[in-house]
């Protein structure tokens, strides 16, 4: 799980969320006990229309402020160690 | 090699662009070729606070791309939220569609070879955005990755094929009709070359007359058709070796390299990526009205199979020629307007199968960036047919008009092309040569017809090429027979 | 020690009467605010302030007021962008970020020539009921510094109660704005989802997330909500309903309101018996306003935190991943993509930010989605459900808005199911969308206690109106720490 969420934990994380993680099956099985035949899950709370927006552009960011909080930039480029092409980070 | 004893199943996933003017979530422009990060902002970026708002053009485009293939576009479709880390992905997600795509089954028709037509079915076209990407450079060999995000957030459909392709060339013969039916649609330009179409190939073996599907590989972001075509054959190969040798394919993303023709594993699959899909609570689900969908149905121009069928029966063209020419729609319109002008479509059909085609290759390759006219190509062809001017003199004009534009009389005129018919003048080219070449004139006959063609070539010789090709072989019959 | 400042109404007619500028307000909640060891403030804007400040003098004085906000000092919670500033979350990952645009909740406000001295401090990126999970040290309560203001609008809350602002914005998930505004005895409103554009609020669980006003009355909560309300293209969960003039709404008493109270939230065991009897009484004041009460039920109101907490990390899971070093932010050195990300995060978010991660990613991942996520969102349903069902019975909802007063520093911190266990009372309101409110009814124990009003959607009004006139027959909106009783 830490992994899937780019987390590294020290032992002693590792026991409290253990026990974490026991505290949210207990919920878990209150919610088991409720009847939810039929029932839709909340999407939103009040029903909406899809918004939409015209497609038309409208300039961004300079990039001197897209860059600008960049902890490491190459020209106007974020710079990060070799990925290897394809694959997950 | 044992691949004769396989036989490969191949599906297809193909991430295109769609031709909107703006990102599928926010404003920024969609350009080809900026300098990096030019076309960004806090929703691309994904900056702290920043939100998605979907854009219409985009959803109008999908709708059409489905109903161009017959699929059934669902009034009410989902986005979800792909989650997985990596540098070119700013969210830590992508947000795309999962169990409630935009547009179900459809299918696209590919010319076989033995079979004529077939049509082949598709899983399912979904809406997403596009990731951005990395650009190459020496400092990678330093350990460093330069990430570019204009692409980030362009808007995408990726169409899934059932596993139905059977070879390299109908994997090909897939996406070439595909593209057609983007190009005809204004979905998109679906330019391989600018990456504005990717394929990921997804291919296993099974034995012929098997009805089970063997362990299949996905071989990612195959952005030309050679490569596709390249990518499957390696594959084939390589797991039917696996196989013959006893072995198991094991499930594999692959990454194929041209240089060596072989495709390379980059990652195992072990387990089925956990992307931990959920509805994107930042957007409603998209819920569209059945009116306006029809209303977009009503808008499709003719489909590319429907106007070759209609060619092939209005023109007697046979199929090939047809399908040259309605591989864009500008060219199929070009030369309805040549045949209303001039008359004869297998005529017409031949000019531009050979001689436009010839100048076409020579420039940019769109007919609409040329200045030839529909009238003018057939004036000319009128003019060639009337022996006006020789068709090596016309191909000549042809090149201008294509350049210049123009009225193609006028040019003939001008440049002094006229097809030399003076009968007199002819006359006594044809005594001259058939008084050069007596041995010729016996063998003519003597019975070999064909030394006609060369005694005309000496005739045009002399005649600076401007003799009429008809009038020439008909005044040297004469002389010969007479 | 210099005075406290009053409430937004006062201020107002002060500037307006020319006995003070906006100026010397701003200087003056700055140095109380440097007076005051509340580790409410995370940055001020001094310069920036002052400048704003002497312009809207300006304006006032050739007559050309923008709204009633003009040359008003305020706060904004370190999780609300605004150009030019930091946008820290309270976290050592957004270390040294500069928002590069503004929130449109921002942007409203500069419209409004409202003044922003300073960013308040929070439970890292609005996880916490406390404001200790802060990786800027812990906000403290004016009325008690050894103890919690709430959270995790902590900040935003203890400003408002010590004086040093009159308006403060919060953000409010699952009960920030009113558990703080609760245990610090000032006035936090949660709109209803989608009233007030998130545009620029760094996400926590967006079907749940709004920002709201803390402020010293009702009266002036409705003229911030006033600004902040309305349709915003730029976020799509943002309602079009027109905005309604709340200001208006405030007919100071209760005739014809029916008040409903939900027995599951008046259970005994589960309240102080000083919050209980304060919210008790005043239920009471609102019948001598007008309101006639009835008892409603609620049913799944036990199933609530759960719900909550299942819906919100797992959205949380996600929203959080854009954290990573590579944009922005701070970012941990290393050779290789895969431990880029993982150090950045494990240093740069804080235990509790880090929990809720986990967990979410856990609700979310394959084999358990529908157990748990989809599962939830079912039960959230049910608990809309609820609410609309009880609506038709009644105008109003009321009840305590914690069930204790505020707790001391440290008490809860190592304890994650005592501490979610103190948003009880408000998570269900955020989970229905409904607006609510909390409004100052005691003081037990010499700490504050808040009375909850709930409304149906776009019952802002309604709200609005039931509290003003409850305040204006107390004189708990007028109390400050330190004063004897």
């Amino acid at each position: 799980m830490a992994g899937l969420a780019r987390l590294s934990l020290g032992e002693d994380e590792v026991e409290s969320l253990t026990a974490d993680l026991d505290t949210i099956l207990d919920y878990v099985e209150m919610l088991q006990s409720v009847d939810t035949e039929g029932v839709e899950p909340t999407a939103h709370a009040l029903p909406l229309p899809t918004p939409l927006r015209e497609d038309r552009a409208e300039l961004g960011l300079a990039p001197e402020e897209a860059l600008g909080n960049a902890p490491a930039a190459a020209g106007t480029t974020f710079v990060v160690p070799k990925v290897i092409e394809g694959g997950e980070a | 090699m044992s691949a004769a004893s396989w036989e490969p199943v191949i599906g297809l996933e193909v991430h295109v662009h769609l031709k909107t003017d703006s990102k599928l979530f926010c404003r920024c422009p969609v350009r080809y070729g900026c300098e990096p990060n030019h076309q960004v902002c806090p929703v691309c970026l994904a900056l702290p606070g920043a939100l998605p708002v979907l854009n219409r053009g985009a959803v109008e485009r999908a709708v059409r791309i489905g109903l161009a293939v017959g699929g059934n576009v669902n009034a009410h479709s989902v986005f979800a939220r792909k989650n997985y880390f990596y540098p070119d992905l700013p969210k830590g997600y992508q947000i795309s569609q999962y169990e409630d795509p935009l547009v179900s089954g459809g299918g696209v028709d590919i010319a076989t070879a033995d079979e004529g037509v077939r049509t082949v079915p598709l899983t399912r076209i979904h809406m997403e955005e596009d990731a951005g990407k990395s650009v190459h450079g020496d400092w990678e060999t330093a350990g460093e990755s330069h990430m570019d995000l204009n692409r980030a957030g362009v808007p995408l459909v990726e169409i899934v094929s059932e596993p139905e392709l059977r070879s390299a060339d109908e994997a090909s013969a897939f996406l070439r009709a595909l593209r057609a039916i983007l190009r005809y649609t204004g979905v998109s330009d679906a330019d391989m070359e600018k990456g504005q179409m990717r394929c990921d190939v997804n291919l296993s073996l099974r034995r012929p007359g098997s009805g089970t599907l063997g362990t299949r590989t996905e071989t990612k972001n195959l952005n030309s058709f050679r490569s596709v075509e390249g990518a499957i054959h390696a594959e084939m190969v390589r797991q039917a070796e696996v196989l013959d040798d006893g072995g198991e394919i094991v499930q594999a993303t692959m990454l194929f390299d041209a240089d060596s023709g072989r495709t390379q594993l980059m990652r195992v699959k072990e387990n089925a990526d956990d992307y931990r899909y959920f509805p994107d609570p930042d957007l409603i689900s998209l819920d569209l009205d059945p009116a306006w969908i029809a209303q977009v149905r009503e808008g499709l121009p003719e489909l590319p199979g429907r106007k070759r069928a209609r060619f092939q029966e209005s023109y007697e063209l046979p199929a090939g020629d047809a399908q040259t020419l309605i591989e864009s729609r500008a060219l199929a319109d070009f030369f309805e307007a040549t045949v209303r002008a001039h008359g004869t479509a297998r005529s017409v059909a031949n000019w531009m199968l050979r001689d436009v085609a010839a100048v076409l290759k020579e420039g940019e390759g769109d007919i609409e960036a040329t200045r030839l006219e529909p009238g003018a190509l057939a004036a000319l062809i009128g003019l060639v047919d009337a022996g006006r001017v020789t068709p090596q003199s016309a191909r000549d004009v042809l090149r201008e008009l294509a350049e210049q534009g123009g009225d193609p009389e006028a040019l003939i005129r001008e440049r002094g092309l006229e097809a030399v018919s003076d009968s007199g003048v002819l006359e006594s080219a044809a005594d001259q040569v058939l008084a050069d070449n007596p041995e010729m004139a016996e063998r003519y006959r003597g019975g070999e017809t064909k030394v006609l063609n060369f005694l005309m070539g000496q005739v045009m010789k002399r005649t600076q090429g401007k003799a009429s090709p008809p009038l020439v072989r008909e005044i040297l019959a004469r002389k010969l027979e007479g | 020690m210099s005075e406290p400042l009053g409430n937004v109404s006062e201020l107002r007619a002060a500037l307006d009467a020319g006995s003070v500028s906006s100026l010397e307000l701003v200087e003056s909640a700055l140095a109380r605010a440097r007076g005051l060891d509340l580790g409410a403030l995370v940055a001020t804007r001094a310069d920036a302030a002052r400048e704003e400040a002497s312009l809207a003098d300006a304006r006032r004085a050739s007559g050309d007021l923008r709204s009633p906000l003009d040359g008003i000092p305020m706060a904004l919670k370190d999780n609300i962008a605004a150009a030019g500033e930091p946008c820290g979350c309270a976290s050592r990952i957004l270390e040294g970020y500069t928002s590069p645009y503004d929130s449109t909740a921002v942007a409203r406000l500069r419209e409004a020539g409202a003044v922003v001295v300073g960013r308040s401090n929070m439970d890292e990126f609005a996880m916490g009921s406390s404001t200790e999970h802060s990786a800027l040290g812990p906000a403290r309560n004016p009325w008690d510094p050894e103890r919690a203001p709430g959270g995790s609008s902590g900040g935003s809350a203890a400003l408002v109660a010590a004086g040093i602002v009159p308006l403060a914005l919060g953000s409010d998930t699952g009960g920030s704005i009113r558990q703080p505004a609760a245990l610090c005895g000032v006035v936090g409103l949660k709109p209803t989802y989608g009233r007030v554009s998130r545009y620029g609020l760094v996400a926590f669980a967006s079907s749940l997330d709004q920002i709201g006003p803390l402020a010293r009355t009702s009266a002036d909560a409705a003229l911030a909500l006033g600004i902040l309300a309305g349709h915003d293209p730029r976020d799509s969960t943002s309602l079009p309903d027109p905005v309604p003039d709340y200001a208006a709404a405030l007919a100071g008493d209760c005739t014809g309101l029916t008040v409903g109270l939900p027995r599951e939230y008046f259970v005994e065991e589960g309240v102080d018996p000083g919050v209980l009897g304060a919210v008790r009484d005043a239920v009471l004041e609102l019948e001598k306003a007008g309101a006639r009460t009835r008892e409603i039920s609620l049913p799944h109101t036990r199933h609530a935190v759960s719900t909550y907490y299942l819906v919100a990390n797992a959205e949380a899971s996600s929203n959080l991943s854009r954290f990573d070093g590579v944009r922005y932010g701070r970012r941990a050195e290393s050779d290789d993509v895969g431990a880029l990300y993982r150090r950045t995060r494990s240093e740069g978010f804080g235990p509790e930010v880090k929990r809720r991660i986990l967990l979410g990613t856990y609700v979310l991942s394959a084999g358990y989605y529908d157990a748990y996520y989809r599962k939830a969102q079912q039960v959230r349903t049910l608990i809309r459900r609820d609410f609309e069902t009880a609506f038709e019975q009644c105008d109003l909802i009321a009840t305590p808005t914690t069930p204790d007063t505020a707790f001391r520093l440290g008490e809860r911190s190592g304890d994650p199911l005592r501490m979610y266990l103190s948003d009880i009372y408000t998570v269900s309101a955020s989970l229905a969308g409904i607006p609510g409110l909390s409004t100052p009814c005691g003081l037990p124990g010499g700490l504050p206690a808040g009375l909850q009003l709930l409304a149906p959607a776009l019952g802002e009004p309604v709200l609005l109106r039931a509290a003003d006139a409850f305040e204006r027959r107390t004189d708990w909106t007028q109390r400050w720490p330190g004063e004897t009783p």
